[in-house]
């Protein structure tokens, strides 16, 4: 803008003023421009002709805008070389040191190379104060050059100056020098020995707090030889642990926690050296806040790593009124990691306080506190479990439901003897909002179902929102639900079948399916086995809770006083590059297995079994529900077949399980579109719907131009339902067919096995239209070996409904003397078209105005050779209607209504394009539009 | 090591602006975007965040910030490397002692009037995110707000200059001299105290300081002796009598833990715990310690608290002065918290002045003077206003200030001698002061 500009032309006026007062409040006005982030780099020839003075405040500010803006200019910062080069060798060491600290910031390649000769001289300067600057300024340009550096042999000055006699240059050079190690992980950089530990040690005791935090770092890198280096180290570094800087405390801290993992635990010296930790560590606690959080963090990992060092600190970790909140949180997981039966009722005092406190998280996390105590001092659980009552009964929502978590820990640690509290539980059903609350709730319901009078009602509560629920609530719902099952079989199979569909026909999670699938499985194949399975005794969970894994905890102490320590993660979790990827390791002692042998505890023992079966056929997926609570399968064999079986005995015969089976395409017939429009009339439909068209109408098609059909409903070919090897030598082959008015399941049954077979019997699963046998099956006994006959089963649509996936998929249940076989079959939809679906022209017009578009759907269907008059006749066998034709444009539009058994109506419009204008049936290729519009059931 | 250090007013507006590295964002352009981004992320994301601070360690975008707050000004520390977290917030505490040093107040007109004075200290005391020496009496004596006085410089001061700030002296520079020489020393404790409503001692400490203003010539060697217990046995140990340690025993105290200001030398502490050192010329803290066992509780506060129905609450609050009779505690002020639905309050106190203060929601009741050996008493009616909140009120602590003129952990300075080889002046030429005063910390009883 035009102020900046002037702005700018007033400064260049005052910069080049002969007046040096002047001069330096331009420069100074410079710098404060910079500061707000405005851009005065046009500036930097006037500044830069600044630099040459004897005012050493103004050659700083200089300097200053020079670190910031030579690299966007580096042509003219070659301007400022001589400046520095010259102020390299100014008498005044304050200068020197000045000129090569600036010169180190400044990044850019040019001025790097003259940067070589004046650090090399600076390096060896015979002051101590350019030393140490130039020793940080080796860091700098390897920074900027590493090789230049390599080559120019700084890093050998550097470990020389390891040897200096000036503490402080010492420990910068220490400090650059393990910053340049970091990006050479394997070069022997640092040369860490004895010799050179001793020089460290030695300067640890003169120099500045700065300089000791950075020795303290580079100690904590060295390996000692043996036990006895290691306690010489740590007997050096233990008065560093009344440091007033907390950093250096810390940093002790960490090489003597370190070290101390080579000590003999039976030396003396390894007692005293746990005694001296305490009290420094506690000290940290009166630091200001953000360093009492740091402190905490470290605690925290030290307290995980040696228990014993603060056990009798409890009480300094009590949370005060004002302490910020994230100091008390730290100490509240301190409190509880410390928890033990010495201290428990104190403790338990606090955190009864602390639950009526303001902070929610705060509140959460005392309530949560207290079941960890539980937990872990068990003789403490139940005054810990009458203290979360008490809590409860304060009705505050977060209180109740983070204890109802809480709780459900406290059943699993001690199984049977807290369940009396579950109907105070029960009562706050309602009041639970968040999943981890609801998920509790639902797994006590069902671990502890058969002491519940109302356990399905509590979960079939739950149920009604299945699909509005969070996965882990889903999960432990479709877990407490078999479990209710397993425990009380008889009332509750609706329940199970219901929940079993929504988790594997109506959910997109692949874990909740696959867990949906597997229990299924389970209590289809081994309902016995299902029970050991999902009524097994769980293992008792440990009493520490939210450790930390063992091997990061080693690298965590490895890094204590770092950001890695406060994060609790390792440093290649957040630094990028090179830089933090080494994993740092505790030294062990030479002969001590200890480490080792704490290692293997993790892996569970089921981890290594072998992974599961491979998808498993149809056969094999269902199961015997009725036996589920008798005795194991196979002991059915040879029992009479009985009266028929009631239907919900069969009810978990299941849908979704074609999906398993993988019928390919014909997983998504057109008709199963309607689906959606069907259960809940009013619900959209797809919009993109180019699925081919497989089973359903397009079979009505695709035969169209088949060999002799004869008129009337088409019948699909028999397909193989039942392979023999599934059947136990039983193989059934089926189809349907609608035959006057009269749904028929026709079978072809092949005894394959070397025996007879008798008392055969049949039953179908819910489905969606409701088809159930009108009678038994008819199959005359006995079927002998290698003998085939033909059963024609009639159906009628009174049984019950569910929707299936795909919505004509019809599960069935066979019988004989040998077992009870299951398997899936899918009839045309067809076959459901009723005969009196033709619809008044209009009463058609209207209801096809009055259907939403959002329920139309289309779809085209090709290689159909048939004229539109031929497709309206064939489609008239199988009961769908032509209403009315028109002719557009070469086009013939067939206005078509079907009829289902359940009432349903659905209209379609059929588009015939002609090709050519002759008929000739066989060049005609046509492709046919369909519209479908699903009706509300009952027009 | 730390990457950039800003400095910001309570709108989040940068007042400071310090890059020492390359990895939170290239120094090429003028402001370049990411460090325009990280000065706004942490604006976003700490300054202007609704709710209180969660972590004085935030990580936004793989960045750490670290900052602390005085009055209403940000100091944020950057990095993106693990670097010593502690040794950060020491760096940070210590940036604001040296600016105060400077110019007193950390405010953000001090900051905006000495920004340059700032950037020096800065290029000064952080080298490529390396803290270097800031010690603020060291660098007084090379960074002045007075630029002409260091000019005028000879080459002997330069070198001493030098010395000092890379030495192992840093805290002192040489040739000082006082034509008097004197010492004041201060004990300085806060007692800390968490109480049960039953009068039960959930938590006390002593966390105190040992102050020192020195005003002596020359390069001093001091010692320091207090009734430590350890040192008190140990001598036992070598035969004193059997009277001698009866007595010395009893006013022996048992120190937990204690740190030293860099001056005294820690390993002859930690071998011989013996405090010995050469002081920092003027005001400096020599040591901070804490003390758990056998406190004197300067005060007992007995709280009753009743409520009347849904809208009444009465209190009653008995304060029981609990040291020798003859000493006299200052500055008392007890505070009771009142619920927030509070609507009138009347108390009625034997001693001093008490209000009710609406706006802290409490009961403030103040005594000048109070001397041991007291009780006195304060009862309140609170009158509240009807509320349909389920939550019931959480009452927070009473809490306490207060003032002794004895150190409630017991400590005792035995001697604090100095010796100058070198001048000639003797121990006994030195005027010392004691003085011990003992404060309320965080002084709570429940009810």
């Amino acid at each position: 803008s035009v102020n900046t500009q002037y702005f700018i032309f007033e400064l260049k006026a005052e910069l080049n003023s002969d007046k040096k007062e002047k001069k330096k409040e331009a420069v100074k006005k410079v710098i404060a421009s910079m500061t707000v982030g405005k851009d005065v780099s046009a500036l930097f020839p006037d500044v830069v002709n600044c630099m040459q003075t004897d005012n050493l405040e103004l050659k700083k500010l200089v300097y200053l805008y020079l670190m910031n803006y030579a690299k966007s200019q580096p042509d003219m910062a070659i301007m400022a070389v001589n400046t520095f080069v010259k102020d390299c060798e100014d008498p005044n060491p304050l200068i020197r040191a000045l000129a090569v600290r600036t010169m180190g910031c400044i990044r850019v390649d040019k001025i790097t190379e003259y940067l070589c000769e004046p650090l090399r001289k600076c390096l060896k300067d015979e002051d101590p104060y350019v030393r140490k600057t130039a020793a940080v300024c080796v860091a700098k340009l390897h920074d900027i050059n590493a090789q230049l550096v390599e080559d120019q042999g700084f890093l050998d000055t550097l470990k020389d100056l390891i040897s200096d006699s000036n503490p402080m240059v010492v420990a910068n050079a220490v400090a650059a020098l393990s910053e340049i190690a970091e990006s050479h992980p394997n070069s022997n950089l640092l040369d860490l020995n004895p010799q050179s530990i001793n020089k460290l040690l030695t300067a640890l005791n003169e120099c500045t707090e700065w300089g000791q935090i950075f020795i303290l770092d580079c100690l904590a890198n060295y390996t000692p030889r043996d036990d006895r280096e290691s306690q010489s180290i740590c007997e050096r570094v233990t008065p560093r642990l009344s440091h007033a800087n907390s950093a250096v405390v810390l940093s002790a801290v960490k090489v003597l926690m370190k070290f101390m993992e080579m000590l003999p635990k039976d030396l003396d010296y390894y007692g005293t050296l746990l005694k001296k930790l305490a009290p420094p560590l506690v000290t940290l606690l009166s630091a200001e806040p953000e360093l009492q959080y740091v402190a905490l963090r470290n605690i925290n990992l030290i307290v995980q790593k040696r228990p014993e060092i603060l056990k009798h600190e409890m009480k300094v970790f009590f949370v005060k009124y004002n302490d910020p909140i994230y100091v008390k949180l730290e100490k509240l997981d301190i409190m509880i990691r410390l928890a033990s039966q010495a201290n428990i009722a104190q403790v338990l005092a606090e955190l009864k306080e602390y639950a009526t406190e303001v902070d929610v998280d705060f509140v959460r996390k005392a309530v949560r506190a207290i079941g960890r105590c539980a937990i872990k001092v068990e003789q403490s659980a139940e005054r810990c479990v009458s203290t979360l009552l008490d809590l409860i009964q304060t009705k505050v929502n977060y209180v109740v439901q983070e204890a109802i978590v809480v709780i459900k820990d406290i059943f699993r640690k001690y199984p049977n003897k807290y369940e009396s509290v579950i109907a105070t539980l029960c009562e706050n059903l309602d009041s639970l909002d968040e999943p981890e609350a609801r998920a509790a709730m639902i797994w006590i319901v069902g671990e502890y179902a058969e002491r519940i009078d109302n356990a399905d009602e509590l979960l079939e509560s739950f149920l009604e929102g299945f699909h509005d629920e969070s996965t882990q609530v889903q999960l432990q719902l479709l877990t407490a639900i078999v479990k209710l099952f397993l425990k009380k079989p008889t009332e509750t199979q609706e329940l199970v079948q219901q929940v079993l569909s929504l988790a594997t026909q109506d959910s997109d999670n692949p874990d909740l399916r696959d867990r949906g699938y597997i229990y299924w499985r389970l209590l289809s194949t081994d309902p016995v086995a299902a029970k050991e399975v999902v009524l097994a005794e769980k293992p008792l969970i440990s009493e520490e809770t939210d450790l930390i894994e063992p091997t990061l905890l080693e690298e965590l102490i490895c890094h204590i006083g770092t950001l890695a320590s406060v994060y609790h993660k390792p440093p290649s979790a957040f630094v990028e590059g090179s830089r933090g990827v080494q994993h740092k390791r505790i030294p062990i002692r030479s002969g001590s297995g200890e480490s080792s042998e704490s290692q293997d505890t993790g892996g569970a023992p089921g981890a290594t079994e072998a992974p599961a079966a491979v998808i498993p056929s149809q056969g094999d997926l269902l199961g015997d529900l009725l036996n589920l609570d008798l005795t194991p399968p196979t002991s059915t064999a040879g029992a009479p077949p009985g009266p028929p079986m009631p239907m919900g005995g069969m009810d978990l015969l299941g849908g979704g399980l074609d999906s398993l089976v993988g019928g390919g395409g014909s997983l998504l017939t057109p008709l199963s579109l309607m689906g959606s429009g069907f259960g809940a009339p009013a619900a959209v439909m797809p919009s993109s719907l180019n699925a081919p068209v497989g089973g359903g109408l397009g079979d009505l098609f695709d035969l169209g131009g088949g060999v002799g059909m004869p008129m009337g409903t088409f019948v699909p070919p028999k397909t193989l339902w039942l392979p023999a090897m599934k059947g136990k030598g039983l193989e059934i082959m089926g189809t349907f067919a609608r035959r006057a008015g009269v749904i028929q399941m026709e079978m072809t049954l092949t005894n394959k096995a070397m025996s007879v077979m008798t008392d055969f019997a049949i039953q179908f699963n819910r489905n969606s239209f409701g088809l159930a046998p009108a009678g038994p099956l008819q199959v005359p006994t006995p079927l002998s070996p290698n003998q085939t006959i033909d059963v024609s089963l009639p159906l009628n649509n009174g049984g019950p409904v569910m929707k299936m996936e795909p919505l004509n998929n019809l599960q069935v249940a066979v019988k004989n003397n040998i077992d009870v076989f299951y398997f899936s079959c899918q009839y045309p939809i067809s076959m459901l078209f009723v005969e009196d679906g033709k619809m008044d022209r209009q009463v058609f017009l209207a209801t096809w105005k009055d259907i939403p578009n959002e329920n139309e759907a289309q779809f085209q269907i090709n290689d159909c050779h048939l004229n539109s008059d031929a497709a309206s006749n064939k489609l008239q066998g199988s009961n769908v209607f032509t209403i009315a034709k028109r002719t557009v444009e070469g086009q013939d539009m067939l206005y078509q209504s079907m009829k289902l058994t359940n009432g349903i109506c659905v209209l379609t419009e059929l588009r015939v394009q002609t090709g050519s204008p002759t008929y000739t049936v066989s060049d005609r290729h046509t492709h046919a539009l369909w519209v479908m519009i699903p009706a509300r059931a009952g027009v | 090591m730390i990457g950039g250090l800003f400095i910001y007013n309570h709108k989040g507006e940068v007042l400071i602006s310090r890059v020492y590295r390359d990895d939170i964002g290239c120094l090429s352009t003028p402001y370049p975007s990411w460090e325009r981004n990280a000065v706004d992320a942490f604006r976003v994301n700490v300054i202007h965040a609704r709710q209180q601070v969660r972590s004085p360690v935030t990580n936004i975008a793989r960045t750490s910030f670290f900052h602390v707050k005085r009055s209403n000004i940000w100091l944020a520390a950057v990095t993106k490397q693990n670097v010593n977290a502690a040794m950060v917030f020491e760096f940070l505490y210590k940036m604001c002692d040296v600016m105060t040093a400077y110019f007193s107040k950390i405010s953000e007109e001090n900051i905006k009037n000495n920004f340059v004075l700032i950037y020096e200290l800065l290029d000064e005391i952080l080298d490529f995110g390396y803290p270097q020496n800031s010690e603020s009496g060291a660098l007084k004596t090379f960074i002045t707000q007075q630029g002409i006085k260091s000019q005028v410089r000879d080459k002997d001061e330069q070198s001493q200059i030098t010395s000092q700030v890379t030495g192992q002296i840093g805290w002192r520079r040489e040739g000082i001299k006082y034509r008097r020489n004197e010492l004041f020393l201060d004990v300085l404790e806060s007692v800390n105290l968490l109480m049960s409503p039953q009068g039960q001692v959930l938590s006390a400490h002593v966390s105190g300081r040992v102050v020192m203003k020195s005003y002596l010539s020359g390069m001093p060697e001091c010692k320091f002796g207090m009734n430590d217990k350890i040192v008190i046995d140990k001598q036992q140990g070598k035969g004193a009598t059997s009277d001698d340690s009866a007595k010395s025993g009893k006013q022996s105290i048992a120190i937990d833990d204690c740190t030293f200001h860099q001056c005294v030398r820690l390993s002859k502490f930690d071998s011989e715990r013996s405090i010995s050192f050469i002081p920092p010329d003027g005001d400096y803290e020599l040591m901070r310690y804490r003390t758990t066992k056998d406190i004197i509780l300067p005060f007992r506060v007995i709280p009753l608290v009743r409520e009347v129905g849904r809208t009444k609450l009465e209190v009653k609050v008995v304060i029981k002065s609990n040291f020798k009779a003859s000493l006299l505690a200052q500055k008392i002020e007890v505070r009771i918290p009142t619920p927030l639905n509070t609507s009138g309050v009347q108390v009625i106190c034997m001693k001093g002045k008490a209000k009710y203060k609406a706006s802290d929601n409490a009961i403030v009741w103040k005594i000048k003077r109070m001397a041991g050996m007291k009780e006195s008493q304060i009862s309140a009616e609170i009158e509240l206003l009807p509320t349909n909140e389920k939550k019931k009120w959480t009452r927070p602590p009473i809490s306490m200030n207060f003032e002794v003129p004895f150190a409630p952990s017991g400590l005792k300075v035995r001697y604090l001698k100095v010796f100058e080889s070198k001048l000639n002046y003797s121990d006994h030429d030195v005027i010392k002061w004691v003085r011990y005063i003992g404060r309320s910390g965080i002084y709570e009883t429940r009810c």
